[in-house]
């Protein structure tokens, strides 16, 4: 952990409009809650569906995918990464202060809207937004993982995590149940499943195996990221 | 035309000019070339060659499995391709846009473009016309694979002994009929697409952060529209459910394929009646005329710098 990388990264991720897009999504996410209870449409089934697509489906990898790769990617890509990695700092230490950052970032943008809608539009019935707020945050944390040791490894970082998120979870996953195994999203669903007693959470993963898969991509994202960060090897962009 | 800000003195050029026609032409064919990584190193061919294969496999699957089976449900509808495969198309557009619309914003070259005898409509039209087209390749070319693999597979299986016959395959012209229903379609969900994919990365010329925020204006917009119409559709409020419609990119241009192409419906629920296909497209009109004068504007903007 080094502050003055934490500082600059936090800035360079917040600095003017990028910050917007950030807001954004977390905003969409709230104002649906507020429209869905002001309406009275925010019974169980409601709640459960807004924050299972919306909050874990769509909100988590995307804002994941925006800061995991953030971090880090866009100053491997225009060679800023040097000034960096030419000071006596270990390259782990780089690694873990941005992923640090990132997953600061997913508590603040996700992690706590998240809690807040759910607080919003179901109050404290069967644990919804409590359970939605954990695997939410478990959640963010592997994908904050795979997503920065993505863009230490690939130029592609946002469109293989795109591929991973939108086409492995959710195509593949909807045609060949197998592939649901390995998914994120189930795992997080699984841990959420566990957490509250509304009968519409159902996860294809044991909460066992979803925590110690969790736990396994988490380190291992962390640590990949670190080891490759030491061989890095920067070309022109584009 | 005769002295751009390039005369710097030097003996004129007195032959004939190639004109605008020209000029429109190479800025399309070098914008289409681009969409698919053409003329640039190998890195950036590898992920548009790629969602394009993967476009191709589910076709090909579907083929092979008529073939086999010879069960015409076994052939995936024309117009409910695009649908099926919108993960695939979205991160194409997400992935392909940022190239068209923000590249030469980023290494600031826009007014290097202006600087010579081109229109910025041209500018912005050429830009548009070869990413739709590019889309439009990426669509049409599965469907035509599923109509050229209906075209080869004309024999019903042979009956097993004591079986009833097995059901009759659609004939050659209701296969064409239904594929150029599809491609118009695939038209109109290259031009739809495309004008919001380029609008969206022309705001974020940062590096990733244009694809991630085409993405995110494809995922949410879609999350939103499936809740509100789970919801409405509990409640039995169809007519609302198929409104919600309006507000997702998919199933915009499916309402229109559906009520004035007459195709099957590929979304959970279609716009109500034929006034509902007017509105929807309407609306995919507006659309791409509001896309093109957006970007019209921000790359005026961009070309004063």
């Amino acid at each position: 952990m080094n502050a003055t990388i934490a500082y600059i990264t936090f800035r360079g991720m917040l600095g003017r409009r990028r910050a917007l897009l950030l807001l954004a999504l977390p905003v969409i996410l709230l104002l649906l809650a507020i429209t869905l209870t002001a309406t009275g449409y925010n019974d169980l089934s409601s709640s459960t569906a807004v924050l299972q697509r919306f909050a874990l489906g769509a909100l988590l990898p995307l804002l994941a995918l925006i800061a995991g790769t953030g971090v880090i990617g866009p100053e491997i890509d225009d060679g800023q990464i040097m000034y960096i990695l030419t000071k006596p700092i270990p390259r782990p230490v780089i690694t873990t202060t941005k992923l640090l950052v990132a997953m600061a970032l997913i508590v603040l943008f996700a992690v706590a809207p998240t809690l807040l809608a759910g607080l919003i539009m179901s109050g404290v019935t069967a644990q919804l937004a409590f359970a939605f707020t954990v695997g939410v945050f478990v959640g963010g944390m592997a994908y904050c993982a795979v997503f920065v040791a993505l863009a230490v490894v690939s130029r592609f970082a946002v469109t293989i995590g795109l591929l991973y998120a939108l086409v492995w979870e959710v195509l593949i996953g909807n045609v060949a149940p197998g592939a649901r195994k390995l998914s994120i999203l189930q795992w997080a669903t699984s841990v959420t499943d566990s957490l509250t007693s509304a009968t519409a959470v159902t996860s294809e993963v044991s909460l066992g195996i979803a925590v110690t898969l969790l736990v396994i991509v988490t380190v291992g994202g962390a640590a990949l990221a670190g080891i490759r960060l030491r061989t890095l090897s920067i070309t022109g962009a584009e | 035309m005769t002295s751009t800000i390039h005369d710097i003195g030097y003996r004129h050029y007195d032959g004939p000019r190639l004109g605008r026609a020209y000029v429109l032409r190479s800025l399309f064919v070098h914008n289409l070339r681009a969409a698919f990584g053409l003329g640039r190193p190998i890195k950036s061919k590898v992920m548009p060659f790629l969602l394009f294969g993967a476009m191709l496999l589910p076709a090909v699957g579907s083929v092979a499995a008529l073939a086999l089976t010879k069960e015409p449900g076994a052939l995936i509808r024309y117009s409910a391709y695009a649908v099926f495969l919108q993960p695939l198309v979205a991160i194409f557009l997400a992935a392909q846009s940022p190239v068209i619309a923000s590249r030469e914003m980023r290494f600031n070259v826009v007014p290097l473009y202006f600087s010579r005898p081109l229109g910025r409509f041209d500018y912005v039209l050429a830009k548009y016309g070869a990413f739709a087209t590019a889309l439009f390749i990426l669509l049409a070319t599965p469907v035509t694979l599923l109509y050229a693999g209906a075209l080869a597979t004309r024999e019903p299986r042979q009956p097993n002994p004591g079986e009833a016959p097995p059901p009759q395959l659609p004939g050659i012209g209701e296969h064409t009929v239904h594929y150029l229903e599809g491609l118009a379609g695939c038209v109109l969900f290259a031009l739809v697409l495309g004008g919001l994919g380029l609008v969206v990365a022309a705001f974020t010329p940062r590096r990733g952060f244009g694809v991630a925020s085409v993405i995110a204006v494809y995922l949410v917009s879609l999350t939103v529209v499936t809740i509100v119409q789970g919801i409405a559709e509990s409640q039995s409020k169809y007519t609302i459910s198929g409104w919600a419609g309006l507000f997702t990119p998919f199933y915009l241009v499916d309402g229109v394929q559906v009520r004035l192409f007459g195709a099957e419906t590929s979304t959970p629920q279609p716009p109500p009646g034929p006034f509902g296909g007017v509105v929807f497209a309407a609306a995919c009109a507006a659309l791409i005329v509001a896309a093109v004068g957006i970007l019209y504007a921000r790359f005026r903007k961009a070309g004063l710098r």
